[in-house]
């Protein structure tokens, strides 16, 4: 096989790693908002909820997430659950057949969206309470406080955690594999099962490294931007 | 007829009582300052004031509407309103970050839609004039002084036109270079239609800008009069150590 041909091998694989990492982003990033203010809530019920799936999202293993998520429906209802979404959705991405991509990008989103809710959390949690004081005596409304004055700080204090996690994400879709979707380092074994060829799995590394420089530029800028201000 | 009247406050926090029966009343265009040690209720009062703390009992009239009455629920939106009537300065500014110092000052009048941009535009441009900031309209907090910042925060209050203006201890957070051009702003907001109450530590400042001055003591209001009488012709002994202790070092 030609180096261009193992590249457009791999980057087909590397198109589901960016699947993985755009649906997870687009979906996990909203969905961490009402997870971090079910977490932040004061009635104890849904906070004591909210954290115990925190807890047990962010304590167990990645990779058994997905499993899980994977075999339990089929234990369940006889049959994958998902296979129908995966073939109206996903049927140009090889496997789209038992509902594996779909299972993967579930357990990613709800995975990531508890680390997201953390991280808002965390932003939220850090705002002093004297802005919102400086709201009330103005006559604003809770949520005129939260959109116009508290919401900018905590996107400028959350910006750089942030970006840890969403560099990690693209590495974590590596994972994917362990329910054999065909992502990049999937594909690339691949290769060495069946063309006896090692060397593209060591090649993936340059597809990761230049779409993580590409993360790093964009994330860099979106933080300078926000450093017009101090908080 | 008084624009503020304040009967019988009292508040608890757990266990310590704060304000333990505060009455008083202002007349329009009056300024009340407030002295009294750390701890003695007066910042309680304030926030009381401004409803970012409820009092157990009392009540609290403006313009001989009662705002507060106790047992009674309010709404956020009613607490809101209320809240309208009265501004407050904060020790330590709590200016907006992210918006420079003319966005700050236009922020909540454009929110309420106080009036059209324009108009607003003018007019907290004036205010920013009247505490000496004309030339940082574009500036961000972390690049002021924090006696621009305060300046800035008063302008801030000014702009929702309360009836009455409150300071927390206006300058406590101020290098002592930097107190004397926040009090001179506060003094000269002093007019016939301008209501202020102010905490302060500033003994000076009160006795110079004061109509009336209220020492407070472990929650109480330990001694009231004109400038002259309290400072000058103290009768409560508390009083008499008080300003003793505050002038003798």
């Amino acid at each position: 096989m030609s180096f261009m041909e193992v590249t457009a091998f791999l980057w087909e694989g590397f198109q589901i790693s960016l699947l993985i990492f755009a649906v997870t982003l687009i979906c996990g990033v909203p969905l961490g908002l009402p997870i971090a203010f079910c977490s932040m809530s004061k009635f104890k019920p849904l906070k004591a909820l909210s954290k115990i799936i925190v807890w047990i999202v962010r304590g167990v293993p990645l990779m058994l997430q997905i499993f899980i998520i994977y075999y339990v429906p089929g234990l369940l209802f006889q049959k994958p659950l998902f296979s129908q979404v995966d073939r109206y959705f996903f049927i140009n991405y090889g496997v789209a057949d038992a509902g594996r991509i779909t299972a993967v990008l579930i357990a990613f989103t709800i995975n990531y969206a508890c680390y997201f809710s953390e991280i808002y959390r965390g932003g939220i949690e850090s705002i002093s309470k004297g802005q919102y004081e400086a709201g009330y005596v103005l006559g604003l409304t809770k949520g005129q406080i939260f959109y116009k004055i508290v919401l900018k700080q905590v996107i400028q204090r959350i910006v750089p955690p942030m970006s840890n996690e969403i560099i990690t994400l693209i590495k974590d879709t590596a994972l994917a594999n362990c329910i054999v979707v065909c992502e990049i380092i999937k594909q690339a074994n691949e290769l060495a099962a069946t063309k006896a060829l090692v060397w593209p799995l060591f090649y993936t590394g340059v597809f990761y490294l230049l779409f993580v420089g590409l993360l790093t530029i964009v994330l860099g800028r979106a933080e300078k931007k926000l450093s017009y201000f101090r908080s | 007829m008084p624009v503020l009247e304040v009967k019988n406050i009292k508040k608890s926090f757990g266990k310590t009582k704060v304000l333990k029966d505060v009455s008083f009343s202002l007349e329009k265009g009056q300024v009340l300052v407030i002295i009294g040690s750390s701890g003695s209720g007066k910042t309680t009062l304030l926030r009381c004031l401004n409803f970012l703390e409820t009092p157990d009992e009392g009540q609290i009239l403006v313009n001989s509407k009662t705002l507060f009455t106790p047992g009674q629920k309010y709404t956020d939106e009613q607490i809101r309103e209320n809240r309208l009537h009265f501004g407050l300065v904060f020790q330590n500014f709590n200016l907006f970050p992210q918006y420079n110092v003319l966005q700050n000052v236009l922020l909540a009048p454009t929110l309420l839609k106080k009036g059209t941009p324009e108009q607003l535009q003018q007019q907290g441009k004036d205010l920013l004039e009247r505490v000496g900031l004309s030339d940082k309209l574009e500036s961000y907090p972390y690049q002021l002084s924090g006696g621009q910042q305060q300046r800035v925060a008063i302008a801030r209050a000014l702009a929702m036109q309360p009836e009455v203006l409150c300071f927390d201890e206006p300058t406590s957070a101020l290098d002592p270079e930097l107190t004397g051009e926040v009090l001179r702003v506060i003094k000269g907001l002093k007019s016939a239609d301008s209501t202020m109450v102010v905490v302060t530590h500033e003994m000076e400042f009160a006795r110079s800008v004061a109509d009336v001055v209220i020492y407070m003591a472990d929650g109480v209001i330990e001694e009231m009069g004109t400038p002259e009488q309290v400072f000058d012709n103290p009768q409560s002994e508390k009083t008499k150590a008080f300003l003793h202790g505050a002038q003798s070092f």
